[in-house]
């Protein structure tokens, strides 16, 4: 599903926290998002998800209607809740569940929690999870209604380097496969430029740059959105890798 | 879980979690099993000394004992119905406003909504009536009200900011305050005997039922079910933040509004019958909560039957503690129950309730 963002603010209070910012995303296609701490990035992903309120237009498609089912999950990983790893997950799929769960729903569930391999996990309290199961149980969560768009803020950030790769690499074929609109939030350069087709940076709620990686990923743009000095090089496949960073 | 040939995870995690929904029917049932044995113990028990055989004849229409039938029907009936019903209705309220608060502390106790009852029970017996109504009743419509009241009062409060948790929780606590100085301020200026009125009806006492008062709660109670069956999953979703419960979709607002129209609902009318019976509403979802985990489906009717248990429990221990005299219920229900909860909670093992 195409999604077109038009002069998008998001104002909390009397702080501007998004400032018409317009950008697109595409089915089958991963758009990053980054930027330094406070500069919006999860702001843009709640105001399209429909967690906070906005002004300016988002459409879907064309339309002004959001989707029924977005995979929305955002930033926090904390769950204070007496609720088994499976119960979290079968909950993504909310509109769908009748008094009785059925076959299919378990069968849902059970397919995505094989596929982020956490199956083994499936009957644990969510509060007696480590930071980094609990965020993985969370991307089952928001992958459990098979939705076509997938909004994930920092969904990385408590992963170890084993699953960071694992995550990344399932992320992009499930965008690829089932053609999924795909935002994602990442602090990491190297996993933004690892991950994403697209990548959008935001600086104080504004839009600094959007476009292919390697045509946004520049020094340039680092320094601009970070005032961090950056070399960026280029592997055996032309995508930029991020080598140094240090402070300008 | 362990790999077993020839089975797909799907099938083993159904077979888990079917497993894990047996054994929450399991549980709900063995608590229904033990709430009609105490219900009859309850019926059977009281200053009166009459014999099993005696009040099972009355029971089933099988004597002619005019005094036998008159102490089983008006008197042991009644307050052994009103138990269930009332302790149905604390438990569930109080369960919905812990998970809507997402705060175990809370309850209709602990959130001024009993205070609130109390004080507009007090305004009756003080001043009277305003409209011409029996005692009976008068003194309930208000406390009623003032339950009501109290509710709205914490919802207005606590919407200035959004109505987020922390702000309904904080208003709460302000309405506990300001109820309990309310009625501070009416035992000040009461008569003795009004004053030992109020201070009786705040012990809770099950001994003023009747039919009527029991029909009327039971009416209430079955109301509130359809409402709640709606949202089961939706509450559920609640309870792991608003930001997700918005992101799968749900008008986090107008839920808590909803819940908190029920829980206003149900604390009124109970409290308003029986006075203020602490303690149930924070217990009975605790004990629910360790043994049937936080799906709606399951808690919800195990708060309610947990609540009614424990009411139904302690109206019986109020007629043997003392043999021929009758206890106040809620003094009983605090003084066996604090302990039975401080042991529950301690070797419970979960990570959060
Ligand atoms: N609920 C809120 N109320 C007030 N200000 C907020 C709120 N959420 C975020 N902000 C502010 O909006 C700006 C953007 O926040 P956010 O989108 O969370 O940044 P990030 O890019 O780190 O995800 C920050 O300055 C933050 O302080
Ligand atoms: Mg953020």
């Amino acid at each position: 599903m195409r999604i077109e963002i038009d002069a998008l603010s998001v104002r909390y209070r009397s702080h501007l926290a998004l400032d018409t910012v317009s950008l697109s995303a595409h089915p089958g296609e991963v758009l990053g998002v980054i930027g330094p701490n406070g500069s919006g990035k999860s702001t843009l992903l709640k105001a399209i998800a429909g967690v906070a309120a906005a002004s300016g237009s988002i459409r879907f498609d064309g339309m002004s209607k959001r989707p029924a089912v977005i995979g929305y999950m955002p930033q926090g990983i904390e769950a204070k809740a007496a609720l088994s790893v499976l119960e979290v997950v079968l909950l993504g799929r909310l509109g769908r569940l009748g008094l009785r769960v059925s076959r299919t729903d378990l069968e849902a569930a059970s397919t995505i929690l094989d596929e982020i391999g956490i199956a083994a996990l499936a009957g644990r309290d969510i509060g007696a999870l480590s930071g980094g199961q609990r965020q993985l149980v969370f991307l089952a969560q928001a992958l459990a209604a098979s939705p076509s768009i997938l909004i994930l803020d920092e969904p990385l950030s408590a992963l170890d380097i084993r699953h960071q790769l694992e995550i990344s690499a399932l992320v992009r074929r499930l965008t690829a496969e089932r053609a999924l609109t795909t935002l994602i939030v990442l602090h990491d350069l190297p996993c933004a430029a690892r991950l994403a087709d697209r990548i959008a940076i935001l600086r104080e709620g504004r839009l600094v740059a959007v476009g292919t990686v390697a045509d946004v990923l520049t020094a340039a743009n680092v320094r601009a959105a970070f005032d961090v000095e950056a070399s960026i090089g280029q592997d055996e496949t032309g995508l930029p890798v991020v080598q140094s960073l240090r402070l300008s | 879980m362990t790999a077993v040939p020839g089975m797909t995870t799907a099938d083993a995690l159904t077979a888990t979690y079917r497993g894990v929904q047996a054994r929450r029917i399991a549980v709900l049932g063995a608590a229904l099993a033990t709430l009609v044995l105490s219900f009859l113990v309850d019926v059977a028990t009281g200053p009166a000394m009459l014999s099993l055989g005696k009040v099972a004849g009355s029971v089933f229409g099988l004597t002619e004992d005019r005094t036998v039938d008159a102490i089983v029907w008006n008197i042991r009936l009644p307050v052994a119905v009103m138990a269930v019903l009332v302790g149905a209705c604390l438990g569930l309220s109080g369960v919905i406003m812990q998970t809507i608060l997402n705060n175990p502390l809370a309850s209709s106790y602990t959130l001024g909504v009993s205070a609130g009852a109390g004080f507009g029970a007090g305004l009756v017996i003080l001043f009277g009536s305003a409209i011409p109504l029996p005692e009976a009743y008068a003194i309930p419509l208000n406390a009623f009200l003032f339950a009501a009241l109290a509710c709205a009062g914490v919802y207005s409060i606590g919407r200035t900011r959004g109505a987020t948790p922390e702000m309904l929780v904080l208003a709460g606590i302000a309405m506990l305050f300001l109820f309990q100085a309310g009625l501070a301020l009416l035992q000040f200026i009461a008569s003795p005997e009004a004053l030992q009125s109020i201070v009786f009806w705040l012990f809770g006492s099950l001994q003023k039922a009747t039919w009527p008062k029991a029909v009327i709660i039971a009416a209430v109670l079955l109301a509130m079910v359809p409402v709640l069956m709606h949202d089961l999953w939706r509450l559920t979703a609640l309870k792991l933040g608003d930001e997700r419960a918005t992101g799968l979709g749900i008008a986090v607002g107008p839920l808590r509004l909803r819940a908190f129209v029920v829980i206003s609902v149900l604390t009124g009318v109970a409290v308003a019958f029986v006075g203020t019976i602490g303690f149930i509403g924070l217990v009975a979802p605790h004990v629910a909560r360790i043994f049937l985990g936080e799906d709606q489906r399951a808690l919800l009717p195990g708060a309610a039957l947990f609540g009614a248990l424990t009411l139904s429990l302690a109206s019986v221990a109020s007629k043997t503690l003392l043999p021929g005299a009758i206890f106040p219920i809620g003094i009983v229900t605090a003084l066996i129950g604090v302990p039975f909860f401080i042991w529950l909670i301690a070797r419970s093992r979960r990570a959060y309730w």
